[in-house]
C-alpha cells in the first residue's frame, strides 16, 4: 500500500538528489572556470602545463610568475568577493522579504562606495597609502548608514516597490556625492578612483584575498550558524517569533552581517551590480527550495562561479581592453532580474 | 482570582504606550476554547498578539501555571505556545511540509535539522488536519483553505499546552471552517490544549467556545459562558445592531427585516411559516405573523423578520387581545397566508379566525407564489 509517509520519505530523497545534482554541476563549473581562467589572457598558458606549475611550482618562470602573481589571486578574489555579494543578497532578500532586494539595488553598495572615496582620498592625500581594513571599515560604515536609511524607510513605507525604489534614490545621490568628491580630487587619486569606482578585480594582491577571505569567510560561517533562525524568519516576523527567535538580536545580526559582505566586496573591487539578486534567484529557482541550509552555501558557491566567469570576460572579451566587471555582470544579471520581474507578476 | 491555567491580570494592551484596552483580567483553565468576539477594529488582534508576546504589554500581567510569561526565554515561550495569525506569508519556493515543519523551531539543535523523530511529528500534525496529501505542494500555489490548515499543523508541530489563532476561518469556505472548528475541538478536549482565537462568525463562537470574551471600547465588555454572554441585547450593543438578526437560542443569524406596516399576514405553526417569511423577506415584503406560541419554532424567527408577531404564550388558550389583534389583521392585511396550523384544544379558536380569514377573501392556502 502506498502511504503518504513513505511517499515524503521518496520525495526526500529526490530532492536530496537534486541538491547533489546542483552542488556538482556548481562544483564542476567552478574548476571549468577555474582552469579557463588561468588559460586565458593576453599570455595563453597551454591547460597541459597549468597542472605542473599548479602542484609542483615547476615551469617557465614567466608563466609561474603570471599564474600566482597575477591570475591566480585575481581569482581567488573573483571568487571570495562573488561569493559574498550573493550572500549579501541572499540575506537581504530574507531580511525584506523581497527577492528583488540587493545590495546594489537598496544603495547600499553605492553607500559603502561613498565613504571609502572619501577615505582613499583622505588617506592617500596624507599617508599616501591606504591599508585594506580601514577601507573594510569605511565600506562597512558606509553601508551601514545606506542600510540605516532604508530601515527607515521601511518602517514608514511598508510597500516593496517604494523601498525599492527609495533604495536606488539613496544609490543615486550616494554616487552625486562620490562624483563630487571625485571632482574635487587631486589627479593622483582620480586615476586610482575612477577605476575601482566601476568596478574591477585587476591588480589584486595576496595581501588583499587574506584580508578579504577572513573577513568573507568568518562572515559566511557565521551566516551558515544562522541558518535556523533566516529559515523561521522566511515565514515573517510574527512567526519567526512565535518560534522562539529573538527578533531584535536576529535582525541586527542579519543586517550587519549582510553590510559587512557587501561593503568587503565594495572596499576591494568597487560596486558590482546585479550578481546580488540574480545569483541568489537562480540557486534557488534550480535547487528548488530556499531552505537557507542548502541554499546558503550553494549560493556562495554560485556567487564565485558567476563572478569567475563574468570577470573572464571582462578581461578577455574585448582585449586588451579590459571592461569593468559591473558592465558584465549587469549584461547577464539584469535580464533574470527582468524575468524575475515578469514571473512574480504573473503569479499574482 | 482562583488558579487558572492560563490568567491575563489587569492587563492593557496597545500600541507605542497608548492603551488601546486597559485592566483585562481573566481566567482560563487548561483545554479550554476561548473566543474573543468584537466589531472591527476593536482590538481582538492587538489582545492576542500581546498574549503571544508579539506585542509589548503596556501594564499588567499574563501567567501560564502562575510563571510571568515575561520571565519565560523566548523557546521557553515557544514550547508552550504557537499561533495561528491574518498576515499572509510569502514563503518562497516552500512546499506546505517545509512550513508546517519549521513548528518543530523549538526543539531542533543549532542547525534546525530534523530528526527522524521530528520528521514523524510533522507527519502526524499534517495528518490530524487532513493536509498529508498537500505535503509536497508549493505552500505559495495552495488554495487560502489549505493554507489555513497547514498553518494550523506547523502550530500543532510545535507542540504547544496553549494556541493562539488570530481569526482562523476567515477566508475559508464553510466546509473549511466547520473542519477546522471540530479539528480545534478535538486539540482542546483530547490533547488538552488551551485555545483562545478570535472570530468573526458569532454564530460559531457560541457553538464552539467554552468562553467568550466581548471585545468593544476600553474594557473587556462581557466575559463568561456562551450562555451568559450570548444575549440578544449584549450581541446588539456589542456590534451597534439596530435591528434584531440574532437568535441566541440557535445561534442564527438573519437579515434585517422589511421596512414598513404589514402587508401580509401568515398563520402557520410548528415551522410551516419559515419558508414563508424568508420567501416574504427575500421580496421585501413585511408582514406579521401569528397567532403563534412563544415556543414555536416559527416564532423564533419570526421575531427576527416580522414586522409584528401575534403571540400567546405557551400551552394557553388564545386570549382575547391576541383573537382581536389577529382579526384586526385579517381585516388589514392585503394578503393572507394560511401555511397550514394543527389546531387542538389549545388554539380552537384558530379555527374561528381562518373563517374570518376565508370570508375576507384574501386567503390563500399553502405557499404559492
Amino acid at each position: 500500500m502506498k502511504h503518504p509517509a513513505n511517499d515524503i520519505m521518496g520525495v526526500n530523497l529526490r530532492r536530496r538528489t537534486r541538491y547533489t545534482g546542483v552542488f556538482l554541476i556548481l562544483l564542476t563549473a567552478f574548476c571549468v572556470i577555474v582552469v579557463l581562467n588561468i588559460n586565458i589572457g593576453s599570455v595563453p598558458i597551454p591547460i597541459s602545463k597549468i597542472a605542473g606549475i599548479l602542484f609542483t611550482g615547476e615551469g617557465d618562470a614567466r608563466q609561474v610568475a603570471i599564474i600566482w602573481k597575477i591570475r591566480l589571486p585575481r581569482i581567488a578574489m573573483a571568487a571570495i568577493l562573488g561569493g559574498a555579494l550573493s550572500l549579501s543578497g541572499f540575506l537581504l532578500q530574507t531580511f525584506f522579504l523581497n527577492p528583488l532586494a540587493g545590495p546594489f539595488v537598496l544603495g547600499i553598495s553605492s553607500g559603502a562606495k561613498m565613504v571609502v572615496a572619501l577615505t582613499m582620498i583622505f588617506f592617500l592625500g596624507r599617508f599616501g597609502m591606504v591599508s585594506s581594513w580601514a577601507l573594510i571599515l569605511a565600506a562597512l560604515m558606509g553601508s551601514l548608514v545606506s542600510v540605516g536609511f532604508i530601515l527607515l524607510l521601511s518602517r514608514r513605507l511598508k510597500h516593496m516597490a517604494i523601498l525599492l525604489v527609495g533604495g536606488i534614490m539613496i544609490g543615486y545621490i550616494c554616487s552625486a556625492v562620490t562624483d563630487f568628491i571625485i571632482a574635487f580630487a587631486d589627479d593622483a587619486d582620480i586615476v586610482n578612483l575612477h577605476g575601482w569606482s566601476l568596478g574591477s578585480f585587476s591588480g589584486t594582491s595576496w595581501e588583499g584575498v587574506a584580508v578579504a577571505g577572513a573577513v568573507v569567510g568568518i562572515t559566511s560561517a557565521l551566516v551558515f550558524f544562522l541558518s535556523k533562525p533566516i529559515g523561521a524568519y522566511q515565514l515573517g516576523e510574527a512567526y519567526a517569533q512565535s518560534m522562539g527567535v529573538n527578533i531584535r538580536a536576529f535582525r541586527i545580526a542579519l543586517i550587519v552581517l549582510s553590510s559587512l559582505l557587501s561593503a568587503c566586496v565594495t572596499a576591494f573591487a568597487g560596486p558590482i551590480s546585479f550578481v546580488g539578486i540574480a545569483v541568489p534567484h537562480l540557486v534557488k529557482h534550480s535547487l528548488n527550495t530556499s531552505k537557507p541550509l542548502i541554499a546558503i552555501p550553494a549560493t556562495v558557491l554560485g556567487g564565485a562561479v558567476f563572478c569567475m566567469a563574468c570577470d573572464l570576460i571582462a578581461r578577455t572579451a574585448f582585449a586588451p581592453t579590459e571592461l569593468s566587471i559591473s558592465t558584465v555582470t549587469s549584461v547577464f544579471g539584469a535580464p533574470v532580474v527582468i524575468a524575475m520581474m515578469m514571473k512574480r507578476h504573473r503569479e499574482r | 482570582m482562583a488558579d487558572f491555567y492560563f490568567q491575563t491580570k489587569d492587563l492593557s494592551v496597545g500600541y507605542d504606550g497608548k492603551p488601546l484596552i486597559r485592566d483585562i483580567s481573566i481566567g482560563i483553565e487548561k483545554g479550554e476554547i476561548v473566543t474573543l468576539i468584537g466589531p472591527n477594529g476593536s482590538g481582538k488582534s492587538t489582545i492576542l498578539k500581546s498574549i503571544a508576546r508579539q506585542l509589548k504589554t503596556i501594564a499588567g500581567t499574563v501567567l501560564i501555571e502562575k510563571n510571568d510569561l515575561k520571565s519565560l526565554s523566548y523557546r521557553e515561550t515557544a514550547q508552550k505556545m504557537a499561533v495561528v495569525l491574518t498576515e499572509r506569508i510569502k514563503a518562497e519556493l516552500m512546499t506546505c511540509w517545509d512550513v508546517a515543519a519549521t513548528g518543530r523551531y523549538p526543539y531542533t539543535g543549532r542547525l534546525g535539522i530534523l530528526t527522524r523523530e521530528d520528521k514523524a511529528k510533522v507527519a502526524a500534525a499534517l495528518e490530524a488536519v487532513h493536509a498529508l496529501d498537500l505535503a509536497q505542494r508549493d505552500f505559495a500555489k495552495a488554495s487560502d483553505g489549505q493554507r489555513q490548515r497547514v498553518l494550523l499543523a506547523r502550530a500543532i508541530c510545535q507542540e504547544p499546552d496553549i494556541i493562539v489563532l488570530d481569526e482562523p476561518t476567515s477566508f475559508l469556505d464553510i466546509r473549511h471552517k466547520l473542519e477546522l472548528l471540530s479539528i480545534l475541538r478535538s486539540m482542546a478536549k483530547e490533547n488538552r490544549i488551551t485555545v483562545i482565537m478570535s472570530l468573526h462568525e458569532i454564530d460559531l463562537a457560541k457553538k464552539i467556545s467554552d468562553k467568550i470574551m466581548c471585545v468593544k471600547g476600553e474594557t473587556i465588555g462581557q466575559y463568561g459562558t456562551p450562555e451568559e454572554v450570548f444575549r440578544e441585547a449584549n450581541i446588539r450593543s456589542l456590534y451597534e445592531i439596530k435591528q434584531g438578526f440574532f437568535d441566541p437560542v440557535f445561534g442564527s443569524i438573519e437579515l434585517s427585516k422589511p421596512e414598513g406596516e404589514a402587508k401580509v399576514l401568515v398563520i402557520s405553526a410548528c415551522g410551516t411559516g419559515i419558508p414563508v417569511y424568508r420567501q416574504l423577506q427575500k421580496e421585501n415584503v413585511p408582514f406579521c405573523a401569528g397567532i403563534l406560541y412563544t415556543n414555536d419554532i416559527d416564532y423564533r424567527v419570526a421575531r427576527l423578520l416580522a414586522a409584528e408577531v401575534i403571540e400567546e404564550k405557551p400551552f394557553c388558550a388564545i386570549s382575547d387581545a391576541a383573537f382581536e389583534r389577529e382579526a384586526y389583521w385579517i381585516q388589514r392585511a392585503e394578503r393572507i397566508i394560511d401555511a397550514g396550523v394543527e389546531i387542538g384544544n389549545g388554539n380552537q379558536r384558530m379555527r374561528d379566525l381562518l373563517i374570518l380569514a376565508e370570508q375576507s377573501g384574501k386567503l390563500q392556502r399553502g405557499w404559492c407564489r
